[in-house]
Protein backbone atom coordinates (compact mmCIF):
# COMPACT_ATOMS: atom_id res chain seq x y z
CA UNK A 1 0.00 0.00 0.00
CA UNK A 2 1.08 3.49 -0.80
CA UNK A 3 -1.47 5.35 1.23
CA UNK A 4 -1.01 4.61 4.67
CA UNK A 5 -4.09 3.50 6.88
CA UNK A 6 -6.45 6.16 8.28
CA UNK A 7 -5.95 6.33 12.06
CA UNK A 8 -8.93 3.95 13.56
CA UNK A 9 -9.23 6.96 16.45
CA UNK A 10 -10.16 9.74 14.29
CA UNK A 11 -12.62 7.88 12.91
CA UNK A 12 -14.02 6.91 15.70
CA UNK A 13 -14.53 10.48 16.58
CA UNK A 14 -15.66 11.10 13.20
CA UNK A 15 -18.19 8.67 13.28
CA UNK A 16 -19.30 10.13 16.81
CA UNK A 17 -20.02 13.17 15.37
CA UNK A 18 -22.02 12.02 12.40
CA UNK A 19 -24.10 9.87 14.45
CA UNK A 20 -25.08 12.39 17.01
CA UNK A 21 -27.33 14.63 15.50
CA UNK A 22 -29.52 11.76 14.81
CA UNK A 23 -29.47 10.58 18.58
CA UNK A 24 -33.38 10.52 20.15
CA UNK A 25 -34.67 8.49 23.18
CA UNK A 26 -35.97 6.15 21.16
CA UNK A 27 -32.28 5.57 19.18
CA UNK A 28 -30.79 1.94 21.04
CA UNK A 29 -27.62 1.34 19.12
CA UNK A 30 -26.65 -2.60 18.53
CA UNK A 31 -22.91 -3.24 18.40
CA UNK A 32 -22.11 -6.99 15.57
CA UNK A 33 -19.43 -8.87 17.19
CA UNK A 34 -16.73 -8.30 17.83
CA UNK A 35 -15.53 -4.95 16.44
CA UNK A 36 -18.77 -3.43 16.22
CA UNK A 37 -19.41 -4.17 19.74
CA UNK A 38 -15.86 -2.65 21.05
CA UNK A 39 -17.06 0.45 19.00
CA UNK A 40 -19.83 0.78 20.14
CA UNK A 41 -18.84 0.92 23.79
CA UNK A 42 -16.83 3.57 22.96
CA UNK A 43 -19.58 5.18 20.81
CA UNK A 44 -21.85 4.82 24.12
CA UNK A 45 -18.78 7.02 26.06
CA UNK A 46 -18.08 9.42 23.41
CA UNK A 47 -21.97 10.48 22.99
CA UNK A 48 -22.77 10.41 26.65
CA UNK A 49 -26.50 9.98 26.50
CA UNK A 50 -28.10 7.06 28.11
CA UNK A 51 -29.20 5.04 25.39
CA UNK A 52 -30.46 1.41 24.98
CA UNK A 53 -27.71 -1.11 23.62
CA UNK A 54 -27.15 -4.74 22.47
CA UNK A 55 -24.56 -6.87 20.79
CA UNK A 56 -25.54 -9.29 18.30
CA UNK A 57 -23.46 -12.83 17.50
CA UNK A 58 -24.73 -13.57 13.94
CA UNK A 59 -23.28 -16.60 13.61
CA UNK A 60 -26.67 -18.82 13.45
CA UNK A 61 -27.57 -16.39 10.81
CA UNK A 62 -24.65 -17.05 8.89
CA UNK A 63 -25.35 -17.79 4.79
CA UNK A 64 -21.77 -19.61 4.62
CA UNK A 65 -23.02 -21.82 7.70
CA UNK A 66 -23.04 -24.93 5.10
CA UNK A 67 -19.24 -24.49 3.92
CA UNK A 68 -17.97 -23.31 6.93
CA UNK A 69 -19.96 -24.76 9.75
CA UNK A 70 -20.03 -22.48 13.16
CA UNK A 71 -17.21 -20.79 14.04
CA UNK A 72 -15.37 -22.40 17.24
CA UNK A 73 -16.45 -19.68 19.29
CA UNK A 74 -19.75 -17.51 19.54
CA UNK A 75 -20.90 -15.44 21.92
CA UNK A 76 -24.31 -14.94 23.43
CA UNK A 77 -26.53 -11.93 20.89
CA UNK A 78 -27.95 -9.79 23.99
CA UNK A 79 -30.99 -7.42 22.73
CA UNK A 80 -31.98 -6.09 25.97
CA UNK A 81 -34.63 -3.71 25.45
CA UNK A 82 -37.36 -4.09 23.72
CA UNK A 83 -36.77 -4.05 19.87
CA UNK A 84 -40.43 -2.84 18.86
CA UNK A 85 -40.98 0.57 17.23
CA UNK A 86 -37.20 1.47 18.07
CA UNK A 87 -34.75 3.41 16.02
CA UNK A 88 -31.69 0.85 15.83
CA UNK A 89 -28.06 1.81 14.38
CA UNK A 90 -26.45 -1.50 14.05
CA UNK A 91 -22.87 -0.61 14.23
CA UNK A 92 -19.76 -2.63 12.68
CA UNK A 93 -16.16 -1.87 11.82
CA UNK A 94 -15.63 -2.55 8.17
CA UNK A 95 -18.45 -2.78 5.84
CA UNK A 96 -17.64 -5.40 3.02
CA UNK A 97 -20.19 -7.62 0.75
CA UNK A 98 -23.10 -6.40 3.06
CA UNK A 99 -23.97 -10.85 4.26
CA UNK A 100 -22.90 -9.74 8.40
CA UNK A 101 -25.53 -6.97 8.03
CA UNK A 102 -28.16 -9.45 5.76
CA UNK A 103 -27.86 -11.75 8.85
CA UNK A 104 -27.81 -9.35 11.68
CA UNK A 105 -30.74 -7.72 10.01
CA UNK A 106 -32.44 -11.59 10.08
CA UNK A 107 -31.25 -11.93 13.45
CA UNK A 108 -32.97 -8.19 15.16
CA UNK A 109 -36.19 -9.02 13.26
CA UNK A 110 -36.12 -12.33 15.30
CA UNK A 111 -36.43 -9.77 18.77
CA UNK A 112 -39.34 -7.83 17.23
CA UNK A 113 -40.11 -5.10 14.36
CA UNK A 114 -37.82 -2.35 15.10
CA UNK A 115 -39.49 1.41 13.35
CA UNK A 116 -36.16 1.37 11.40
CA UNK A 117 -32.46 0.64 11.03
CA UNK A 118 -29.45 2.43 10.12
CA UNK A 119 -25.97 1.41 9.60
CA UNK A 120 -22.78 2.90 10.36
CA UNK A 121 -19.47 1.52 10.48
CA UNK A 122 -15.87 2.53 10.81
CA UNK A 123 -15.01 1.96 7.39
CA UNK A 124 -16.73 1.02 3.85
CA UNK A 125 -14.12 -0.71 1.64
CA UNK A 126 -16.26 -1.42 -1.15
CA UNK A 127 -17.21 -4.52 -2.83
CA UNK A 128 -20.96 -5.14 -1.43
CA UNK A 129 -22.71 -8.20 -3.50
CA UNK A 130 -26.19 -7.24 -1.73
CA UNK A 131 -28.50 -4.06 -1.92
CA UNK A 132 -27.07 -2.92 1.81
CA UNK A 133 -25.19 0.11 2.23
CA UNK A 134 -24.09 2.23 5.51
CA UNK A 135 -25.75 5.29 6.42
CA UNK A 136 -22.84 6.39 8.75
CA UNK A 137 -19.28 5.79 7.57
CA UNK A 138 -15.98 7.31 8.74
CA UNK A 139 -14.22 6.52 6.21
CA UNK A 140 -14.12 5.08 2.17
CA UNK A 141 -10.96 3.14 1.54
CA UNK A 142 -11.59 1.08 -1.51
CA UNK A 143 -9.62 -2.31 -1.73
CA UNK A 144 -9.42 -5.50 -3.50
CA UNK A 145 -10.70 -8.97 -2.89
CA UNK A 146 -7.40 -10.09 -2.02
CA UNK A 147 -6.85 -7.66 1.24
CA UNK A 148 -8.42 -7.47 4.61
CA UNK A 149 -8.55 -5.05 6.64
CA UNK A 150 -9.44 -5.97 11.00
CA UNK A 151 -10.03 -3.28 13.62
CA UNK A 152 -7.63 -4.36 16.56
CA UNK A 153 -6.92 -2.43 19.54
CA UNK A 154 -3.24 -1.65 21.46
CA UNK A 155 -3.15 -3.07 25.04
CA UNK A 156 -4.66 0.35 26.36
CA UNK A 157 -7.31 -0.03 24.08
CA UNK A 158 -7.28 2.48 21.56
CA UNK A 159 -8.26 0.85 18.24
CA UNK A 160 -5.68 0.82 15.20
CA UNK A 161 -6.40 -1.10 11.87
CA UNK A 162 -4.73 -3.79 9.94
CA UNK A 163 -4.30 -5.19 6.10
CA UNK A 164 -3.55 -8.04 5.43
CA UNK A 165 -3.03 -10.54 2.15
CA UNK A 166 -6.61 -12.80 2.34
CA UNK A 167 -4.93 -16.32 3.16
CA UNK B 1 -6.07 -43.58 16.81
CA UNK B 2 -8.99 -43.01 14.34
CA UNK B 3 -11.84 -41.73 16.20
CA UNK B 4 -15.11 -42.39 14.42
CA UNK B 5 -16.47 -39.33 15.95
CA UNK B 6 -13.98 -36.64 14.04
CA UNK B 7 -13.62 -35.66 10.88
CA UNK B 8 -9.99 -35.50 8.79
CA UNK B 9 -9.88 -31.95 10.00
CA UNK B 10 -10.79 -32.83 13.68
CA UNK B 11 -14.22 -31.47 14.12
CA UNK B 12 -16.91 -32.95 15.46
CA UNK B 13 -18.88 -35.50 13.34
CA UNK B 14 -21.07 -37.86 14.76
CA UNK B 15 -21.36 -37.90 18.84
CA UNK B 16 -21.45 -41.22 20.16
CA UNK B 17 -19.85 -40.91 23.27
CA UNK B 18 -17.86 -38.59 25.29
CA UNK B 19 -15.31 -40.48 25.96
CA UNK B 20 -12.44 -39.90 24.00
CA UNK B 21 -13.29 -36.40 23.23
CA UNK B 22 -11.19 -33.66 23.29
CA UNK B 23 -11.81 -31.08 26.71
CA UNK B 24 -11.21 -28.29 23.66
CA UNK B 25 -14.61 -30.38 21.78
CA UNK B 26 -16.85 -30.20 24.76
CA UNK B 27 -15.70 -26.52 25.61
CA UNK B 28 -16.91 -25.50 22.30
CA UNK B 29 -20.35 -27.40 22.87
CA UNK B 30 -20.86 -26.15 25.81
CA UNK B 31 -20.07 -22.29 25.09
CA UNK B 32 -22.21 -22.69 21.46
CA UNK B 33 -24.74 -23.64 24.16
CA UNK B 34 -24.56 -21.19 26.44
CA UNK B 35 -25.23 -18.52 22.90
CA UNK B 36 -28.31 -20.50 22.39
CA UNK B 37 -29.65 -20.38 25.72
CA UNK B 38 -31.09 -16.88 24.77
CA UNK B 39 -32.68 -18.15 21.44
CA UNK B 40 -35.18 -20.23 23.81
CA UNK B 41 -36.17 -16.42 25.52
CA UNK B 42 -37.05 -14.54 23.11
CA UNK B 43 -39.65 -13.69 20.61
CA UNK B 44 -39.14 -16.22 18.06
CA UNK B 45 -36.99 -19.15 19.37
CA UNK B 46 -36.03 -20.09 16.23
CA UNK B 47 -32.44 -19.35 14.24
CA UNK B 48 -32.19 -20.71 10.55
CA UNK B 49 -29.65 -22.69 10.54
CA UNK B 50 -30.31 -25.89 9.76
CA UNK B 51 -32.81 -24.59 7.36
CA UNK B 52 -33.91 -27.51 4.82
CA UNK B 53 -32.19 -30.33 6.51
CA UNK B 54 -34.33 -33.23 7.95
CA UNK B 55 -33.28 -34.69 11.30
CA UNK B 56 -34.82 -38.18 12.08
CA UNK B 57 -35.16 -39.00 16.11
CA UNK B 58 -34.83 -42.97 15.41
CA UNK B 59 -36.06 -44.29 19.34
CA UNK B 60 -35.63 -48.21 19.35
CA UNK B 61 -36.66 -47.58 23.32
CA UNK B 62 -39.07 -45.23 24.26
CA UNK B 63 -37.69 -42.07 25.95
CA UNK B 64 -40.52 -39.33 26.02
CA UNK B 65 -38.18 -36.40 27.46
CA UNK B 66 -35.18 -37.23 25.62
CA UNK B 67 -37.08 -37.62 22.34
CA UNK B 68 -38.92 -34.21 23.46
CA UNK B 69 -36.12 -32.06 23.54
CA UNK B 70 -34.38 -33.18 20.87
CA UNK B 71 -37.38 -32.26 18.81
CA UNK B 72 -37.77 -28.90 19.99
CA UNK B 73 -33.87 -28.42 19.83
CA UNK B 74 -34.08 -29.42 15.85
CA UNK B 75 -37.13 -27.40 15.53
CA UNK B 76 -35.34 -24.59 17.42
CA UNK B 77 -32.41 -24.53 14.63
CA UNK B 78 -35.54 -24.36 11.75
CA UNK B 79 -34.81 -28.41 10.82
CA UNK B 80 -37.56 -30.50 9.68
CA UNK B 81 -38.19 -33.40 12.60
CA UNK B 82 -39.34 -36.77 12.17
CA UNK B 83 -40.20 -38.84 14.95
CA UNK B 84 -39.29 -42.80 14.30
CA UNK B 85 -40.27 -45.13 17.57
CA UNK B 86 -39.24 -48.16 15.67
CA UNK B 87 -40.15 -49.91 18.24
CA UNK B 88 -43.57 -50.12 17.60
CA UNK B 89 -43.60 -50.51 13.81
CA UNK B 90 -40.90 -51.95 11.12
CA UNK B 91 -38.58 -53.71 14.03
CA UNK B 92 -41.23 -55.69 15.11
CA UNK B 93 -41.85 -56.47 11.28
CA UNK B 94 -38.49 -57.88 11.18
CA UNK B 95 -36.68 -54.92 9.85
CA UNK B 96 -32.87 -54.79 10.80
CA UNK B 97 -31.79 -51.36 12.54
CA UNK B 98 -29.37 -50.83 9.31
CA UNK B 99 -32.26 -51.24 6.85
CA UNK B 100 -34.49 -48.66 8.92
CA UNK B 101 -31.18 -46.23 8.47
CA UNK B 102 -31.36 -47.16 4.50
CA UNK B 103 -34.82 -45.83 4.01
CA UNK B 104 -34.65 -42.91 5.78
CA UNK B 105 -31.56 -41.93 3.83
CA UNK B 106 -33.66 -42.46 0.76
CA UNK B 107 -35.85 -40.02 2.19
CA UNK B 108 -32.41 -37.74 2.28
CA UNK B 109 -32.33 -37.53 6.65
CA UNK B 110 -29.25 -35.14 7.42
CA UNK B 111 -29.18 -36.11 11.15
CA UNK B 112 -30.28 -39.02 12.96
CA UNK B 113 -30.83 -38.75 16.58
CA UNK B 114 -30.59 -42.77 17.70
CA UNK B 115 -32.02 -44.23 20.80
CA UNK B 116 -31.23 -47.93 21.22
CA UNK B 117 -31.14 -50.96 24.41
CA UNK B 118 -28.04 -52.39 23.08
CA UNK B 119 -24.63 -50.78 23.56
CA UNK B 120 -23.26 -49.68 20.25
CA UNK B 121 -26.14 -49.23 18.59
CA UNK B 122 -25.57 -45.35 17.26
CA UNK B 123 -21.74 -46.63 17.11
CA UNK B 124 -22.86 -49.26 14.28
CA UNK B 125 -25.21 -46.86 12.33
CA UNK B 126 -22.48 -43.53 11.98
CA UNK B 127 -20.35 -46.38 10.15
CA UNK B 128 -23.17 -47.28 8.45
CA UNK B 129 -24.36 -43.70 7.12
CA UNK B 130 -23.35 -41.47 4.00
CA UNK B 131 -20.35 -39.11 4.35
CA UNK B 132 -22.69 -36.24 4.97
CA UNK B 133 -25.12 -38.05 7.10
CA UNK B 134 -24.19 -37.27 11.04
CA UNK B 135 -25.08 -38.91 13.94
CA UNK B 136 -26.05 -38.48 17.44
CA UNK B 137 -26.48 -40.79 20.17
CA UNK B 138 -29.52 -40.56 22.23
CA UNK B 139 -27.95 -43.57 24.47
CA UNK B 140 -27.24 -46.49 23.93
CA UNK B 141 -27.45 -49.45 25.94
CA UNK B 142 -25.54 -49.54 29.44
CA UNK B 143 -22.73 -47.70 27.19
CA UNK B 144 -23.35 -43.61 27.01
CA UNK B 145 -25.65 -40.31 26.94
CA UNK B 146 -23.02 -38.33 25.88
CA UNK B 147 -25.94 -35.03 25.48
CA UNK B 148 -26.85 -35.98 28.99
CA UNK B 149 -23.66 -35.46 30.32
CA UNK B 150 -23.01 -32.49 28.20
CA UNK B 151 -26.47 -30.87 29.87
CA UNK B 152 -25.18 -32.07 33.09
CA UNK B 153 -21.86 -29.84 32.68
CA UNK B 154 -24.17 -27.16 31.23
CA UNK B 155 -25.62 -27.41 34.39
CA UNK B 156 -23.16 -27.74 36.56
CA UNK B 157 -20.58 -24.67 34.54
CA UNK B 158 -23.80 -22.36 35.05
CA UNK B 159 -23.76 -22.48 39.02
CA UNK B 160 -20.63 -23.47 39.63
CA UNK B 161 -18.37 -21.90 37.18
CA UNK B 162 -14.69 -23.03 38.54
CA UNK B 163 -15.03 -26.57 37.59
CA UNK B 164 -11.31 -27.27 38.01
CA UNK B 165 -12.16 -26.46 42.16
CA UNK B 166 -14.76 -29.09 42.41
CA UNK B 167 -16.08 -31.98 44.42
CA UNK B 168 -18.91 -34.21 42.70
CA UNK B 169 -20.73 -36.89 43.67
CA UNK B 170 -23.08 -39.49 41.41
CA UNK B 171 -25.42 -41.85 43.51
CA UNK B 172 -26.89 -44.77 42.11
CA UNK B 173 -27.05 -47.25 39.93
CA UNK B 174 -24.08 -46.86 38.12
CA UNK B 175 -23.63 -50.28 37.08
CA UNK B 176 -26.76 -50.25 34.72
CA UNK B 177 -26.19 -46.67 33.97
CA UNK B 178 -25.15 -45.15 31.23
CA UNK B 179 -25.29 -41.34 32.06
CA UNK B 180 -23.17 -42.45 34.59
CA UNK B 181 -20.34 -43.47 32.33
CA UNK B 182 -20.91 -40.56 30.25
CA UNK B 183 -21.07 -38.26 33.58
CA UNK B 184 -18.09 -39.69 34.60
CA UNK B 185 -15.49 -38.78 31.54
CA UNK B 186 -17.13 -35.74 31.02
CA UNK B 187 -16.42 -34.91 34.23
CA UNK B 188 -12.93 -36.08 34.14
CA UNK B 189 -12.30 -34.55 30.64
CA UNK B 190 -13.32 -31.31 32.01
CA UNK B 191 -10.93 -31.42 34.63
CA UNK B 192 -13.05 -31.79 37.80
CA UNK B 193 -10.23 -32.72 39.93
CA UNK B 194 -12.71 -35.08 43.17
CA UNK B 195 -15.51 -37.13 41.11
CA UNK B 196 -16.80 -40.12 43.74
CA UNK B 197 -19.18 -42.55 42.97
CA UNK B 198 -21.70 -43.70 46.17
CA UNK B 199 -23.96 -47.12 45.51
CA UNK B 200 -23.86 -50.36 46.78
CA UNK B 201 -21.36 -52.76 45.85
CA UNK B 202 -23.90 -54.53 43.59
CA UNK B 203 -24.56 -51.57 41.33
CA UNK B 204 -21.12 -50.67 40.62
CA UNK B 205 -19.33 -51.89 37.75
CA UNK B 206 -15.81 -54.06 38.28
CA UNK B 207 -12.71 -51.62 38.35
CA UNK B 208 -15.15 -48.73 38.52
CA UNK B 209 -11.66 -46.66 40.08
CA UNK B 210 -10.55 -47.28 36.89
CA UNK B 211 -12.50 -44.44 35.39
CA UNK B 212 -10.76 -41.90 37.97
CA UNK B 213 -13.27 -41.99 40.33
CA UNK B 214 -13.18 -42.65 44.44
CA UNK B 215 -15.51 -45.09 45.42
CA UNK B 216 -17.89 -45.03 48.59
CA UNK B 217 -20.51 -47.16 49.97
CA UNK B 218 -21.95 -44.78 52.68
CA UNK B 219 -23.59 -41.91 51.55
CA UNK B 220 -23.19 -40.08 54.53
CA UNK B 221 -19.55 -40.26 53.83
CA UNK B 222 -19.74 -39.86 49.73
CA UNK B 223 -21.58 -36.64 50.60
CA UNK B 224 -19.12 -34.69 52.93
CA UNK B 225 -18.05 -31.25 51.69
CA UNK B 226 -19.40 -32.22 47.77
CA UNK B 227 -20.29 -29.38 45.33
CA UNK B 228 -22.15 -31.14 43.03
CA UNK B 229 -24.76 -34.09 43.81
CA UNK B 230 -25.99 -36.24 40.74
CA UNK B 231 -28.51 -38.42 41.33
CA UNK B 232 -29.01 -41.42 39.22
CA UNK B 233 -32.54 -43.25 38.38
CA UNK B 234 -32.98 -46.50 39.87
CA UNK B 235 -34.90 -48.17 37.24
CA UNK B 236 -37.64 -50.35 38.54
CA UNK B 237 -36.70 -53.60 36.94
CA UNK B 238 -33.18 -53.76 39.27
CA UNK B 239 -35.74 -54.31 42.02
CA UNK B 240 -37.19 -57.34 41.16
CA UNK B 241 -33.74 -59.29 40.77
CA UNK B 242 -31.47 -59.86 43.39
CA UNK B 243 -29.60 -56.48 43.29
CA UNK B 244 -31.28 -54.74 45.58
CA UNK B 245 -33.47 -56.56 48.95
CA UNK B 246 -36.67 -53.42 48.53
CA UNK B 247 -37.17 -50.08 47.25
CA UNK B 248 -37.83 -48.75 50.63
CA UNK B 249 -34.54 -50.19 51.64
CA UNK B 250 -32.72 -48.79 49.03
CA UNK B 251 -33.83 -45.01 49.85
CA UNK B 252 -33.11 -45.90 53.43
CA UNK B 253 -29.45 -46.16 52.68
CA UNK B 254 -29.05 -44.56 49.68
CA UNK B 255 -32.11 -42.04 48.49
CA UNK B 256 -31.38 -38.50 48.86
CA UNK B 257 -32.97 -36.74 52.02
CA UNK B 258 -32.59 -33.29 53.30
CA UNK B 259 -30.52 -34.71 56.25
CA UNK B 260 -28.20 -36.20 54.35
CA UNK B 261 -28.08 -33.36 51.99
CA UNK B 262 -27.04 -31.25 54.72
CA UNK B 263 -23.49 -33.05 54.80
CA UNK B 264 -22.78 -31.73 51.23
CA UNK B 265 -21.55 -28.20 51.13
CA UNK B 266 -24.52 -25.95 52.05
CA UNK B 267 -24.82 -24.54 48.70
CA UNK B 268 -24.23 -27.38 46.77
CA UNK B 269 -26.78 -28.65 43.83
CA UNK B 270 -28.89 -31.37 43.69
CA UNK B 271 -29.15 -33.06 39.80
CA UNK B 272 -31.55 -35.74 38.27
CA UNK B 273 -31.45 -36.61 34.59
CA UNK B 274 -34.97 -37.88 35.10
CA UNK B 275 -37.84 -39.56 35.14
CA UNK B 276 -37.04 -39.10 39.10
CA UNK B 277 -38.70 -42.15 41.31
CA UNK B 278 -39.24 -39.85 44.26
CA UNK B 279 -39.26 -41.91 47.37
CA UNK B 280 -36.42 -44.16 46.26
CA UNK B 281 -33.42 -42.68 45.02
CA UNK B 282 -35.02 -38.91 45.78
CA UNK B 283 -37.11 -37.69 48.59
CA UNK B 284 -39.69 -35.53 47.60
CA UNK B 285 -38.57 -32.49 50.03
CA UNK B 286 -35.30 -32.56 48.10
CA UNK B 287 -36.16 -32.67 44.11
CA UNK B 288 -39.12 -29.92 44.51
CA UNK B 289 -35.95 -28.05 47.33
CA UNK B 290 -33.93 -24.37 47.01
CA UNK B 291 -31.02 -26.71 46.58
CA UNK B 292 -32.26 -28.62 43.21
CA UNK B 293 -31.69 -27.70 39.38
CA UNK B 294 -33.52 -30.45 37.63
CA UNK B 295 -35.81 -28.53 36.00
CA UNK B 296 -32.79 -25.93 34.83
CA UNK B 297 -31.07 -29.21 33.47
CA UNK B 298 -34.32 -30.02 31.38
CA UNK B 299 -34.41 -26.18 30.19
CA UNK B 300 -30.71 -26.25 29.00
CA UNK B 301 -30.54 -29.62 27.68
CA UNK B 302 -32.68 -27.84 24.92
CA UNK B 303 -29.41 -25.56 24.53
CA UNK B 304 -26.92 -28.32 24.42
CA UNK B 305 -28.76 -30.39 21.58
CA UNK B 306 -28.89 -27.08 19.95
CA UNK B 307 -25.27 -26.52 20.00
CA UNK B 308 -24.57 -30.67 19.11
CA UNK B 309 -26.74 -30.68 16.42
CA UNK B 310 -25.31 -26.97 14.47
CA UNK B 311 -21.76 -28.31 15.23
CA UNK B 312 -22.35 -31.71 14.03
CA UNK B 313 -24.42 -30.18 10.65
CA UNK B 314 -21.39 -27.67 9.97
CA UNK B 315 -18.46 -30.36 9.92
CA UNK B 316 -19.29 -31.62 6.49
CA UNK B 317 -15.71 -32.32 4.96
CA UNK B 318 -15.20 -29.62 1.97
Amino acid sequence: MTTPLPEAEQLLTRLAEQLRPVITPATALVGIHSGGVWIMQRLLKLLDVPLAHGTLDVSFYRDDFNQRGLKPTTRPSQIPFEVEARHIILIDDVFYTGRTIRAALNELFDYGRPANISLAVLVNRGGRELPIAPQFSACELPLPADKNLQLLQHEDGRFYLRLDDQA
Amino acid sequence: MHNPQLNKDGKLKHLLSIEGLPRAILNQILDTAESFTGVSEREVKKVPLLRGKTVCNIFFENSTRTRTTFEIAAKRLSADVLNLNVSTSSQSKGETILDTVDNLTAMHADMFVVRHSQSGAAHLIARHVAPHVHVVNAGDGRHAHPTQGLLDMFTIRRYKPDMHNLRVAIIGDVLHSRVARSEIHALTTLGVPEVRVIAPKTLLPQDVEKLGVQVYHDMRAGLKDVDVVMMLRLQNERMSGSLLPSAQEYFKCFGLTQEKLALAKPDAIVMHPGPMNRGVEIDSAVADGMQSVILPQVTYGIAVRMAVMSILAGSNDA
